[in-house]
């Protein structure tokens, strides 16, 4: 069925709205002026060159690294545990944990930042990456347990008790056929895992204490006008990076997904 | 198709129930499998046939009641410690690896050297009729080649009792009729006790050396094909296996070595004792006749034991067979009919007179 032109127009306005702000990005990356401003006055590669003598930058660049390795594994762990237990057990009270695990969700995160920031001072601990990580666990959970909960109950039950009649323990079965089973879903958790942890910016700014993440060190260069078009630079870097790590995290999911089908067809 | 089959028990059921919430799925049965027996459990969907597999293999543990497999006390434990393996309905088969390694599954742990565990994998391979399969993938096998893979795999553990949960219900027809010869060859070659779930009674007759019928998480009756086939206990089991025509009668005399008979159309007739398979007392009984031991008596000088008269209302001609409804004075549904279409016999139309002849051996009394 086709769809009315109406529809069509609707679609292409909201798509502009969308994506036009980030289109600029890219344009003033390369733009040969310190003004953000049209008209454009030429193509620079120098706002990227630039970036290499920042030493804050790469220090920063550091720290995200670690708070998203750290979130995207923590986070892909604790989803393993969580989407295993309610894809596979029925236990008392399943259907308000797994609300309660999926609430970070729709939060603010500026709640979340907040409140961590309050348990955190009120503890007396001092604020640094891994208070940060634990910010970002919280709200990289909620979609690992999506994924993975997803790939854990496309798999057939009669797969574990085959491996089991056939003599394997529990734990041998869990290595040698539940988890290449979901090892798609794995990957994809991680990756997005790792994405969210990367862009994220207002738990971050909350938890930072001294050592920035990349978002937040581009906030702070946003005081300075001439910095402008080198964040330009940056975030467009991240950008690259970010839609090419969903790609690969969506290129596992459907994997995991496709693997599914296959295996309930038969 | 019978075997010498030991005496030795290889499984022994002993007062098992299963319960699933208020469901009791396996009811209190009892039963002793012997070795090197093919038994089948019978059933419509949902007797508890698959159950009480499960029970067998581990899957499930009994609320009461226990199993003994090979003279130990299944109680506590688990699947992968019973000498059972089990072919499952979807086949079961890992995904993600292919055929070699799929049937190697359950003998990883043994740590035997590459060449033994080949010897043994291509031994089993062959066994199931997949030779040179090692290497082909989980996902490009049929569904008869995936079962061959979910045989192998469980044959190469040398499991004392084989556990098969509907295994032919995903082929198509002729396929399964293949594998249903095949399976029972296979049994034979290796000697293992098979116990089959079925819910398809043509498959449990052809293959099995006894048969348990399930309804309703009990063993209705267990015998063997030909004494479950020509003695049904009830009406039941009849209608469940094969064809039965019923007709209302009466008890009227039970002798030591002769049981007296009387129903309408066919009168008074003396059958054996072993004709009324449980013990019923004299008066109103229903009398079942399996269709092909009713004949139509086609030409005039034709002869039977025990001749009626009737009308045909209905012709289903199956080729090898034709199938007639026919209705007699004083039986309230149309009786089945069958007889084999042999040269030069005319197929009768609807609405034709027939006389249908039986012998009084043919009739057996049911509760």
């Amino acid at each position: 069925m086709r769809a009315p032109r109406s529809f069509t127009v609707f679609v292409g306005l909201y798509l502009l709205f969308l994506y036009a702000p980030v289109m600029l990005l890219p344009i003033f990356a390369f733009n040969d002026s310190a003004v953000i401003a049209f008209p454009l006055k030429g193509f620079t590669f120098g706002w990227f060159a630039g970036l290499a003598n920042e030493s804050t930058l790469f220090v920063a660049l550091k720290n995200s690294l670690i708070v998203a390795v750290s979130s995207a594994v923590l986070s892909t762990c604790l989803g393993v545990l969580a989407a295993r237990a309610a894809a596979r057990y029925e236990f008392f009270g399943k259907k308000p944990i797994m609300s309660f695990l999926m609430l970070p969700l729709v939060l603010p995160e500026i709640i979340v930042g907040v409140s961590l920031l309050i348990v955190l001072v009120q503890l007396g601990l001092d604020l640094n990456v891994w208070t940060v990580i634990l910010g970002h666990v919280l709200v990289c959970m909620p979609f690992s347990i999506a994924i993975l909960l997803s790939a854990f109950n496309n798999m057939d039950r009669f797969l574990e008790e085959a491996s089991l009649d056939l003599g394997a323990t529990r734990r041998e079965t869990f290595f040698r056929v539940i988890l290449p089973l979901v090892m798609p879903g794995l990957m994809s958790s991680l990756l997005i895992g790792f994405t969210i942890s990367l862009d994220e910016f207002i738990i971050a700014f909350f938890l930072t204490g001294t050592e920035p993440t990349l978002p937040v060190y581009i906030w702070s260069q946003l005081r300075f006008p001439s910095k402008l078009p080198g964040v330009m630079a940056l975030g467009f870097i991240m950008l690259i990076l970010s839609l090419v790590l969903l790609t690969a995290g969506e290129y596992f999911r459907n994997k995991s997904a496709a693997l599914a089908a296959h295996e309930n067809k038969q | 198709m019978a075997q010498p089959v030991s005496e030795k028990p290889m499984v022994e059921i002993k007062s098992v129930v299963k319960a699933f919430g208020e469901v009791k799925a396996v009811n209190g049965v009892d039963a002793v499998i012997k070795e090197g027996e093919f038994f089948s459990l019978l059933g419509p969907s949902g007797c508890g046939k698959t159950t009480l597999l499960r029970l067998i293999a581990g899957f499930e543990h009994p609320d009461s009641g226990e199993i003994v497999i090979a003279g130990s006390s299944m109680e506590n434990v688990e699947p992968n410690h019973r000498p059972t393996n089990m072919v499952f309905q979807s086949y079961a088969i890992f995904p993600h690896l292919n055929v070699e390694e799929n049937v190697a599954y359950g003998l990883k742990k043994q740590g035997l050297s590459k060449a033994d565990l080949k010897a043994k994998v291509d031994e089993m391979l062959n066994l199931v009729d997949l030779k040179g399969y090692n290497k082909r993938p989980a996902y490009a096998l049929s569904g008869g080649q995936r079962q061959r893979v979910a045989l192998a795999r469980a044959l190469i553990m040398k499991p004392k009792v084989l556990l098969l949960d509907e295994p032919l219900s995903a082929l198509d027809k002729k396929l399964r009729e293949q594998m249903q010869v095949e399976l029972r060859s296979l049994q034979r070659t290796v000697g293992i006790t098979f116990i089959l779930v079925t819910h398809d009674q043509e498959e449990a007759l052809t293959m099995s050396d006894r048969i348990a019928v399930m309804f309703d998480g009990q063993i209705a009756q267990l015998a063997s094909p030909q004494e479950l086939y020509r003695r049904p206990k009830n009406q039941r089991i009849a209608s469940f296996i094969g064809v039965m025509n019923f007709v209302e009668g009466q008890l009227l005399a039970i002798g030591n070595d002769a049981l007296k008979v009387e129903a309408g159309p066919i009168g008074t007739v003396s059958i054996k004792p072993n004709q009324m398979p449980i013990a019923l007392p004299t008066g109103a009984v229903t009398i079942g006749i399996r269709p092909e031991m009713l004949t139509i008596l086609f030409n005039d000088s034709d002869k039977a034991e025990i001749e009626i008269k009737g009308e045909v209302v209905e012709t289903s001609y199956y080729g090898d067979m034709t199938y007639y409804s026919v209705r007699i004075d004083q039986i309230a549904k149309p009786v089945t009919v069958s007889m084999r279409n042999t040269s030069g016999r005319k197929v009768l139309d609807i609405g034709e007179k027939a006389r249908i002849g039986l012998g009084a051996e043919s009739l057996v009394l049911l509760g």
